[in-house]
């Protein structure tokens, strides 16, 4: 293709010396495509002559012939066009050039991200810290973050909490699709493979609009690596292999990159690991199994470009046996004993308790820069999340069939403009469309959790960057949403009468069943966030930044329709249909330093949130199985108040020290009832040694120290059939504090010319300390994870 | 050119949309499968029986508390042979729960516990080789499994009378294969406590 160029410059070439009148001009102005900005000391050339436009981007060219040249226009950082002008025809042009050929590139994070708030609290990990967590998945990755915690279930269910809070309120960005994955139960992982980020960023809060307005927690983008346009064929693979669960996990990708445009990339990752250990015993029933693969090919030039991306997830999760009881009195056993009661031999095998969750994620992207404006994206993607949970039922038959048997398809459309041309004032606005249906399968034999159900959202949004100097910047966005929730739900006819709704909600009942009505409760609920905040960078090092964001979050199908026993939990939960949107409030503000020797940042933050959902324990049932507590959804006003901390010192080229510290409380504002869940203090030390003469040698050890939380809500007292009177429940307290040692080591080997090898050694959990962690469910029942050795191979080619 | 590109995106869009709205069937009813909504202890012994019910009508995810009735007192010094029923009335034909519970007799017990101030003694009195298995072959293994047991009473008294079935309990434990729930472990199927005398 440029060789063709190059022919055609020559023959036109040709075609000049042998034309007669030459008194012909050509003039105009080289602009940048993206904003308009005229480029000075861009060269125009022809022949042997080259022309410099000046300050204001401006050129004339005197002397041409009538015929048809072909004009190179270059600028430093700019893609050369050869544009071919017949003279006899045109007498003045203006070039647009294409001024930021580095967004094609291949992005390096480290540091020097795209911040995606201006004022927001945000952080982001890298590919380098990602390929640590290869084996493991999002939300220990997330753990590097301070102020981000995850709520477990055993080691392999990890949900993230920023700045303590979890679940619906934090929004996962997984390559442009917000996951739709049934992120509304505890013991719901995030359905997604760690090893397809590039990148991933926290933002902690609701100040990132365009991607929701209902992130009162905040918002965790995942995003894959930028391919560059150019010619190119390259990959990676890494293999894990970890001693605790005796096994490992392989992943591997593919990338191909065109000149053009064009890309294509494939990549796989599967992982196994059998039960893992703490250091007294073996956690039984703990082995995982996951699959995963995606592909995605398109064409990103700089003016237009369209992608399409699918992914699939195959996760098959063993929940620890111990972890599953029958009633009150075998949790209060359970809770008394302090080991588990069911250890058994080492295996791989994955029995029930267990869940099985496939997702898929398709989506098409297309986008169109217009000249002088900005970019115009739209995306439609869809997916389809089948979740299975099996449970130790009353007999083998029944416990081939699972539970609980949910099936998620969403689908959704986003258009968004982003109006670029002037870098001191940007805006973004944009919209969103969505359909979602749940169904949940009856031939599980057991009544519902969650209700079938079709849900409808529209969002639109508007946001704004504007730099009032280069030093002091603004943003502002504000966002509306609109949801329906249409479902249809059995509800016992004693359960509808106990709960008030005979009298509120008779307009839903939709036909009778013996016990049971089928009901069909539809809501709308109209949402209103916005943000508002500014940066300010002093002193060349310093930079402070404050933020504001109000967001509302509408309640989600386990908050309105829960209804009924939760097996894994043994305990009854029981939504509410009067339950109504959250509102959060939250204002942020950073102080930082950076400079090569040290950096410090200091951030708190209040969050005060109007009508919180939360669900905590409220009394006592009683069945022929026994009695259970039932955990009530309720709405309550409450304030968060956090600080996040962080430092580092570079003492030497070769040694760095980092230092973080976080702190959340959370409580009721009525009678400063201390919220259940919220995070414990966390101080986390490390140092480093890094020496690149030495194959990029990099050592550090890291202790994490984890306060005791001592602000919790009261136990709760129940009866016990056992024991015939009523017992108190240690349900609620805390475990002690405790501190984790760990060490990691990397080196990297070149191999030939482009080849890279990267082998790394961690020892997690040094010291083998027995542990229980607070935000761990099944803290009741066995201890954390004991010593691992993990080594990783990464190779680059 | 974009607005053709965009129209037939949202067109796909709105299609799909359109392809997956509901058709309006109603969803079905659960069969709940698990669900045992009657315990029927029978005692039978000097002349009478008496029976300790329990019936939980709407199970164990509604609010509807159990009814618990005693028939009548036992007598002292008198042997009963016991017997339990179990039945899922929610459903019609009415299903008879013992049939699974014996088909996999190797996996559930039945525990009987009196306190102190009863003064009675309950001993098992059938094993899991007195049942077959789905495949219609006995069991070989031995462990009571307490579809069948005895009360043997002794002198007058009143006190609380607790009947648990549950699932895969460790029956080589200490003390489960005479009735000691205290190291059984495993998962609670059913658990009444029932208030009886002996006069």
């Amino acid at each position: 293709m440029k060789r063709y160029t190059w022919l055609l410059v020559f023959l036109l070439g040709i075609n000049l010396l042998s034309s007669q009148e030459c008194d012909k001009t050509l003039s105009g102005r080289v602009i940048d495509f993206h904003d308009g900005v005229p480029l000075e000391a861009a060269t125009i050339t022809f022949n042997n002559r080259t022309i410099v436009t000046d300050a204001m981007g401006a050129y004339a060219i005197s002397e041409l012939c009538e015929t048809a040249y072909a004009f190179t226009v270059s600028h430093e950082k700019c893609n050369s066009q050869v544009i071919t002008l017949d003279i006899a025809k045109v007498s003045s042009k203006d070039f647009y050039l294409e001024h930021h050929l580095n967004e094609l590139e291949e992005v390096k994070v480290a540091g020097a991200n795209i911040n995606k708030t201006t004022s927001g609290e945000e952080e982001t990990i890298d590919s380098d810290i990602i390929e640590k967590y290869s084996s493991a998945s999002l939300g220990d990755a997330l753990k590097e973050i301070t102020g981000v915690f995850s709520l477990n279930t055993g080691s392999t269910i990890v949900k993230p909490i920023i700045q303590g809070l979890s679940g619906s309120r934090v929004l996962i960005m997984n390559n442009g699709v917000r996951m739709q994955d049934m992120e509304w139960g505890d013991e719901h992982a995030p359905n997604l493979d760690v090893n397809t980020a590039g990148n991933v960023t926290v933002v902690k809060g609701a100040s990132a609009l365009r991607y929701g307005g209902d992130a009162i927690g905040g918002v965790v983008i995942i995003e894959p690596n930028k391919i560059p346009a150019r010619d190119t064929l390259y990959g990676k693979t890494m293999i894990t292999g970890g001693l605790n669960g005796r096994g490992g996990s392989f992943s591997s990708e593919l990338i191909k990159g065109y000149q053009n445009g064009w890309f294509f990339k494939a990549q796989g990752t599967m992982k196994r690991f059998g039960d893992v250990e703490s250091p007294d015993y073996i956690l039984s029933n703990t082995g995982v199994f996951e699959k995963g693969v995606s592909v995605s090919l398109g064409v990103n030039k700089f003016t237009h470009g369209w992608d399409a991306y699918y992914s699939f997830v195959d996760n098959k999760i063993g929940v620890l046996a111990a972890s599953h009881i029958g009633n009150i009195d075998d949790l209060i056993n359970a809770i008394n004993n302090q080991n588990p009661e069911i250890i058994r031999d080492f295996t791989y095998e994955i029995n029930n308790p267990k869940q099985e969750v496939t997702h898929h994620l398709g989506k098409l992207r297309y986008f169109k820069r217009f000249e002088e404006l900005g970019k115009w994206s739209t995306q439609y993607d869809f997916q389809y999340n089948q979740r299975f949970e099996f449970d130790v039922r009353r007999t083998e038959e029944l416990s081939k069939l699972p539970s609980i048997d949910l099936e998620l398809k969403t689908h959704t459309v986003t258009s968004d403009f982003n109006f670029d041309s002037n870098p001191n004032f940007l805006w973004n606005m944009g919209m969103l469309f969505r359909y979602q249906n749940n169904f949940a399968n009856p031939d599980t034999g057991v009544r519902r959790l969650i209700p079938d159900y079709n849900k409808y959202d529209a969002g639109v949004f508007i946001t704004g960057e504007y730099s009032i100097t280069n030093d002091i910047m603004l943003d502002m966005g504000i966002r509306y949403d609109y949801n329906r929730m249409d479902a249809e739900k059995f509800y016992l006819k004693s359960r509808w009468d106990e709960r008030g709704y005979d009298k509120d909600f008779a307009g839903f009942i939709k036909e009778n069943f013996n016990s049971q009505w089928l009901t069909n409760p539809v809501f709308d609920y109209h949402s209103i966030s916005a943000t508002t905040g500014m940066q300010y960078i002093f002193k060349e090092d310093y930079q402070f930044r404050f933020n504001y964001a109000l967001a509302q979050r509408a309640p989600n199908p386990s908050e309105l329709f829960s209804d009924g026993l939760h097996h894994s939990a043994a305990r009854i939960e029981l939504g509410d249909l009067t339950i109504d949107q959250e509102t959060s409030h939250k204002i942020s503000i950073a102080a930082q330093k950076n400079t090569e020797k040290l950096g410090w940042e200091i951030a708190p933050y209040a969050n005060v949130i109007n009508d919180y959902i939360l669900l905590e324990p409220v009394a006592v049932q009683l069945s022929i199985r026994g009695a259970f507590p039932v955990w009530e959804y309720r709405q309550s006003s409450v304030t968060l108040l956090g600080l996040d901390t962080k430092l580092y010192f570079n003492w030497h080229k070769n040694w760095r020290t980092d230092h973080s510290f976080s702190i959340v409380k959370g409580s009721e504002n009525k009678k400063s009832i201390p919220l259940i869940n919220m995070p414990p203090p966390k101080f986390d030390n490390g140092i480093t040694y890094k020496n690149e003469d030495w194959f990029g040698l990099q050592m550090s050890l890291e202790n994490q120290y984890f306060f005791r939380q001592n602000e919790y809500p009261s136990n709760i007292s129940v009866f016990s059939p056992q024991q015939a009177k009523d017992v108190f429940l240690d349900i609620n307290t805390p475990p002690k504090a405790y501190h984790v040692l760990n060490v990691d080591t990397s080196m990297k080997f070149e191999i030939g010319e482009k080849n890279k090898l990267k082998v790394g050694v961690a020892i997690n959990n040094i010291l083998n300390n027995n542990y229980r962690n607070y935000l761990n469910r099944q803290r009741y029942f066995a201890d954390d994870l004991g010593r691992n050795f993990l080594l990783r191979v990464s190779i680059n080619y | 050119m974009n607005t053709r590109k965009f129209l037939s995106i949202l067109t796909v869009g709105s299609l799909l949309f359109a392809s997956c709205s509901n058709d309006d069937d109603n969803p079905v009813p659960v069969n709940e499968e698990e669900l045992i909504t009657k315990m029927t202890v029978s005692l039978v012994g000097g002349g009478q029986t008496i029976n300790l019910i329990v019936a939980d009508e709407d199970g164990e995810d509604g609010p509807t508390p159990p009814k618990v009735t005693v028939s009548g007192n036992l007598a002292v010094n008198t042997v009963y042979t016991g017997s339990v029923e179990l039945l899922n009335e929610s459903v019609n034909p009415v299903e008879l729960i013992n049939e699974e519970i014996e088909a996999e007799a190797d996996v559930h017990q039945f525990f009987y516990t009196a306190n102190s101030s009863l003064n009675i003694a309950t001993t098992y009195n059938d094993k899991e080789s007195d049942y077959n298995k789905e495949d219609g072959t006995a069991f070989t293994s031995t462990n009571p499994v307490g579809l069948k047991f005895t009360v043997t009473t002794t002198d007058a008294g009143t006190g609380t009378f607790t009947v648990t079935l549950r699932h895969e309990p460790n029956k080589s434990a200490s003390g489960v294969a005479n009735g000691d729930i205290a190291n059984a472990a495993g998962n609670t199927d059913i658990t009444q406590t029932f208030e009886i005398s002996v006069q």
